[in-house]
Parts: structure tokens; sequence; C-alpha cells
């Protein structure tokens, strides 16, 4: 990869970082634009980084055939999630929380080096498909996560009557609930479509991939989790802390799927 | 070129002097008018709120010696004694004058450290002077930057940031929780002062629904009236609150209002929706008890007396960081006033020399015979050339000096060495 390709992503990054750190602060509404408008020249340089990795896979590859590769697109999914949710919400003070993730998944994949395990056989769009959209669930999971942690922190805190510094600078309860909705019902759309890409993909192949295959299993667990916890969210009691206790736990089931299952129990996938 | 403070504030004066010294928007006009047509301001601008009364002006002579004319002339336009103002009044000059008005702008010598309402209140004497023609070149280079001043203070410090009174720290808590109120409404339980400042927040913070309950319908139907807000009925709880999503209470009472069994019951009817109450009552409204259900958060006086006492000490420590703008903005002002008294000490320097050179020729070169007019002319004109080469060089030096102190001393100095005391008089 191109080092001022890896080294513009960093710096991008990281300035970006340190402007949504000093918007939480200040709350000055130029800074936290140009934090906005860094991530997203880090989003374009990163996009070249993961092209640059994709060389030599062939037509319709996305660089997942090995963890730093996912991990990086990973990192480039959660980034380009956030920014949709921050423009859509209007909200950046979140921003300062998920930059640090995206610099240390993109760093990670790109300094350390690459494995050597080979490619995996299969290619085309349609596999392409299935594995890009299911780490954009990942990544919209992730930040659900984050967004349900800084939700419980943020409560707590009003609810002790603890009001550091830091407390008058965060979006309200509410919106945090609303975003991490949203970051939700991406997931569960990305994921839905992508498995359902994933089953075409094995139908297709049948010779070669068994149907059966523990990621299956969790996978619908987790589905059906996210399902749950969009529904309580919205509708009944469990609305606020008890919600986002919900959403932090089904991360740690994702967390679970992408580590644990994909790295000794399954059959079928690797890093994602 | 001097500028000239005289005035008095909340420090200094107690309000009973401050009523009697304080201006209308019109008597600030006539004050000005007289000001200047007396001769004791070349410009002028009359700062007057709740807390202080202040005479911004630029006399004709620069002679740190026109305050006692203005506080004579405050005690007069008053029609009160000086001996009443005496002790009260104080004056600054120049640097002193600057960094008292970048101060006031602000908001370090408000009573309310870093309050908002008196950076409004200096734009809007600043425009009625200036459209009274009453500022000149001084006055408005000095009030543009108390305002911007006052603006660098607010974008770059936390001093007006935090909220210093219990009723702002309540409505701002809630905000926490929902964000902006336009879809939000809030139900005030009480309607004596607190319960007043309280709607005034939510108001202006544009609360979508307000709903007032008292004992006395009349002061509710009151409060309902001037805030736009709807009457209930009181101790209707089983009506009233699954709605708002702020209660406010501050009533006069034993036993709690609001006790867990009617809150828990709303919070059935409302699904859990977030719930915010605010008790501002002495004995307390509300039953701690109610702080234990979820999604309800009870802030009492006690929890939001703390939060002020907590905001005001971070707003204490904001006072360097503010200083530090006002003092740069008073290097500022200092060096464009350096500027203009330099431009303006080489114009009376360059008129001086001409009229010597002048008179020079008038004695030594007209009397020598062999020289023609036009030697005469020429000769004139290399003398003036010099003198212009002596005149602008150090002028340049003095203009590009970075340094405001010697910059200012500068000056002085070559008004010494080439005007008499006449002349500087």
């Amino acid at each position: 990869m191109h080092y001022s390709l890896f080294n513009s992503t960093v710096v991008a990054y990281a300035l970006s970082f340190v402007l949504y750190l000093t918007f939480l602060k200040t709350g000055k509404a130029l800074t936290g634009r140009l934090g906005t408008l860094l991530l997203a020249a880090g989003l374009v340089t990163h996009y070249f980084a993961l092209l640059e990795r994709t060389r030599g896979l062939g037509p319709h590859a996305v660089p997942y055939h090995d963890l730093y590769g996912a991990m990086s697109l990973f990192g480039w999914l959660l980034a380009l999630t956030y920014l949709g949710l921050e423009l859509y919400h209007r909200q950046r003070t979140v921003g300062a929380l998920v930059l640090p993730f995206v610099l240390i998944f993109f760093v990670a994949a790109h300094v350390a080096p690459a494995d050597k395990l080979s490619p995996p056989g299969a290619h085309g769009p349609t596999f392409a498909f299935h594995v890009t959209l299911n780490i954009l669930a990942y990544s919209a999971f992730a930040l659900s996560f984050v967004l349900s942690v800084m939700f419980l922190i943020e409560e707590r805190f009003l609810r002790k009557h603890q009001l550091g510094d830091v407390v008058w600078r965060l979006p309200p309860l509410e919106l945090l609930e609303r975003m991490s909705r949203s970051s939700v019902l991406i997931g569960l759309v990305s994921i839905t479509v992508g498995t359902s890409f994933g089953f075409l993909w094995v139908y297709r192949l049948s010779d070669r991939y068994s149907f059966y295959d523990s990621k299956y299993a969790i996978t619908l667990l987790v589905l059906i989790l996210y399902v749950v916890y969009f529904w309580l969210a919205r509708t009944t009691a469990w609305r606020g802390a008890r919600a986002s206790k919900l959403c932090v736990f089904n991360f740690l089931l994702v967390f679970l799927s992408f580590t644990v299952v994909n790295l000794y129990l399954s059959h079928n996938h690797r890093f994602f | 070129m001097e500028i000239v403070l005289v005035g008095l504030n909340h420090r200094t004066a107690p309000v009973e002097v401050r009523e009697r010294v304080s201006f209308t928007a019109e008597q600030a006009r006539r004050a000005s008018e007289q000001l200047r047509s007396k001769g004791i301001l070349e410009e002028t601008l009359v700062l007057s709120t709740c807390n202080r009364s202040e005479v911004y002006g630029v006399p004709p002579e620069a002679s740190h010696d026109s305050a006692p004319g203005l506080s004579t002339f405050l005690s007069e336009f008053h029609s009160v004694r000086l001996e009443v103002l005496n002790g009260s009044l104080y004056h600054h000059y120049d640097r002193e004058a600057a960094r008292h008005l970048f101060r006031v702008a602000a908001g370090l010598d408000s009573m309310m450290l870093g309050e908002a309402e008196i950076l409004g209140q200096v734009r809007e004497a600043y425009r009625i002077a200036h459209e009274q023609g009453a500022t000149g070149p001084v006055l408005n280079r000095l009030f543009q930057g108390a305002l911007e001043v006052g603006k660098r203070v607010r974008a770059e410090t936390e001093l007006g940031t935090r909220p210093m009174s219990v009723a702002s720290a309540g409505v701002k808590l809630a905000e926490r929780i929902f964000g902006k109120f336009e879809e939000r409404s809030a139900l005030v339980l009480g309607a004596g002062t607190i319960s007043e400042q309280v709607i005034a927040q939510l108001r202006d913070r544009g609360i979508a629904r307000l709903f007032v309950m008292n004992r006395s319908k009349e002061r509710a139907d009151g409060l309902a009236k001037q805030y736009g807000g709807e009457v209930l009925p009181w101790g209707e709880w089983e009506r009233a609150l699954p709605v708002p999503d702020v209660i406010v209470s501050s009533v006069a009472t034993e036993e709690p209002v609001l006790r867990r069994e009617i809150v828990e019951r709303a919070m059935e009817k409302r699904s859990n929706r977030a719930l915010f109450l605010m008790d501002l009552g002495l004995p307390r409204n509300i039953d701690a008890a109610v702080g234990e259900l979820y999604n309800v958060y009870v802030y009492n006086m006690e929890d939001l007396s703390e939060i002020v006492a907590q905001n005001r000490h971070a707003r204490e420590n904001e006072i360097p960081k503010a200083d530090s703008i006002v003092e740069e903005h008073v290097g500022k002002f200092l060096s464009w006033q350096a500027s203009v008294e330099l431009v303006g000490l080489v114009n009376e320097l360059r008129s001086k020399l001409r009229e010597e050179r002048a008179q020079f020729v008038r004695s030594r070169v007209e009397s020598i015979q062999h020289l023609t007019e036009a030697d005469r002319t020429l000769l004139e004109n290399l003398m003036d050339d010099i003198l212009e080469s002596l005149l602008l060089e150090p002028a340049q030096r003095l203009r590009g000096d970075k340094d405001l102190c010697r910059k200012v001393r500068n000056v002085e100095a070559l008004r010494d060495l080439f005007l008499s005391r006449r002349e500087k008089l």
C-alpha cells in the first residue's frame, strides 16, 4: 500500500478526532464542521487504501480475505455509517467517541503484517455483497453500542446528579436513543440483505459449501435480538436505559460472532 | 486624543443612588447633545443599564482633567448633589477606560458574571449614539472593539455557557434529556415568582405546550394568560401527569404534593416516557422516592443550587482566559490610537517645518542678490524635500513599531522635541 495513502488517512482521522474532541469541549460550530470535513477526507483516502489492497484479488473483490483487510473495511464502514448518522441527526458530539475506534481499526489493519492465508476460492458480486453488507451491519451495531454506552453513562450522571463539564456538552439522552435506533435499523437491513446474499451464494455452490454452519445460528440470534431491541426501544416500558443495556448485550454477541465463532467454530467464514 | 469615562455601577453605588442617575434612551440623547454643545466632550456615548450608568467621551483637549467637569455635569443633569455621588463615581482615562469598557462588554464587570444581556445593551447604546451622530472615529473604534471582545469571550470561553440561576439550571438540565423543547410540554405547579421565572425560561426556549396548576385559579389564569398556557384544575393528577415531559413544582405545602404512587401510575400511562421533575418548593413538594422510578429524573432546590454554585466556580475559572482576550483588544485599540496620534503629529510637524522654512527663505535666501526666481523656487523645493525625508523616515519607523509602549513613548518624545509647550497644549 502507498505510504502516502496510509499517512494521509491517519492524519485526516487523527485531526478529525482532535477537532471533534475540541468541539465536544468548546462547542464551537466551526471546529465541528472542520472535524466532519476531515472525516470525509479520511474516508476518501481510506477508500483508496482499500482499493489498493484489493489489487490482485480479481474482479468484484473486497479486501476481506485476511483479518487485517476485514478490520480496515470494518473501520471504513464504521466511519461511513457514523458520517451518515451525523448528517441525518445533525449531531457532532458523538464523533469524538467514534473516531478513536475508526483510527484503531485502520492503523491495526495496516501496520501489522498481512497474514499468509490465500484468498478464498469464491469471488463474484454476490459474495462481495454478502461480505460487505454483513460488515456494514457489524459496524452499524458497533456504532449503536457506542451510542448506548454513552447513553448509559450520561443517564447515570443525570440520575446521580453528578454533572461534570462533559455532561453539559453531550447530546441529549433522547437524541442518543434515536441515533442508536437509526444505527440498529441500518444494521438490521444490512444483515438481512447480506445474509440473504450469503444463502443465495451457498445455494449456487451447494456442492462445495454446507448449509449448516454455527455462524448461521449466531447470525439468526443476533438478528432476532436486534429486532427485539428495535421494537422494545420504541414502544414499551423498556425505552431508555433498559433498551440501551440490551443493545450493549447484543453487541457483545456480535463481537463473539466476529471473533470466536469466525475463528474457531465456523467452517465457511473466516474474518467476516 | 483622549478617552474619558465617568460612571458608577453596582459595585460602587447602592441601588438608591444608581436609580437616581440612570438614563432613559431619551435622557441619554439629551445628555449627549448637551455635553457636546457645552464643549465638555467632542464625542459622547451614554451607557445606562439597571446596574450601571456610564458616560464615555473624547474631550477637546488631552489633559486628563476632564473627569471633574463630567461629574459635575452628571450631578446637574440628574439634579443630584455632587456630595451624594462622590465616593460612588469612578473615572478612567485612555487605557483604563478601554479596558473597563471591554470588561463590561465581556460580562466580567456584571453582577452575574458572564451575563449575556450586557452585550446587547452595549450594542444598543452604541447604535443610539451612532445614529445621533454623537460618536466619532475614536468612540466608533472603541465600541466596535468592545462588541468584538464581547462576542469573542462568549465564543471562546465558557463564561456564558452555564446556567447561573436555579430556574435556568433546571431548564437546561431538562434539555440534557429531551433536547429541543419545540415538541415538548411542561406542567407548572404553583404560580409564585419562581414558577413565573421557570415559565419565562421555558417559553424562551420554545416549549410547545404549557400547563399551569395552582390552588388559586385566579393567579393560575393570570400566569397562563400572560405566557400563553392552559390552566388545569388543582389536584387532577390522573389527567395532568401523563402528558407533560417536564414538571415544575413550587408550592407552599407541609406534605409532598407528588407522591410516589401518583407518579408511578402516571408513568404507566405514559409508557415510561422520560419525565423530568423540578422541585423548587421548600419543604420539598415531591416525595424523594419518586426519584427511584424508572426514567424519572428529580432535581430539588438543593441539587439545583449546588449546580449553580459549581457553574459559578467554573465561570470564575474562565476569567483569566476572558481577561487575556480583553488585554489583546486593549493593545490593538491603543496601537490604533497611537497610529492616529502619530499621523496628527506628523501633520503638525510638517506645517511647523514649512513655516520655519518660509521664514528662513525670507530672512536668508532673499538677501542673496544673484539668485533668479527659478533658482529660489528650486532651492525651496530642495529644502521641502529634505525636510519631508527627515520627517517621514522616523514616522514610518514608528508606524511599523510593534512595541506599543515604545511607540507611544516615541510619539510623545517627538512631540516634546519638536513642538513647544504652547503648541502641545
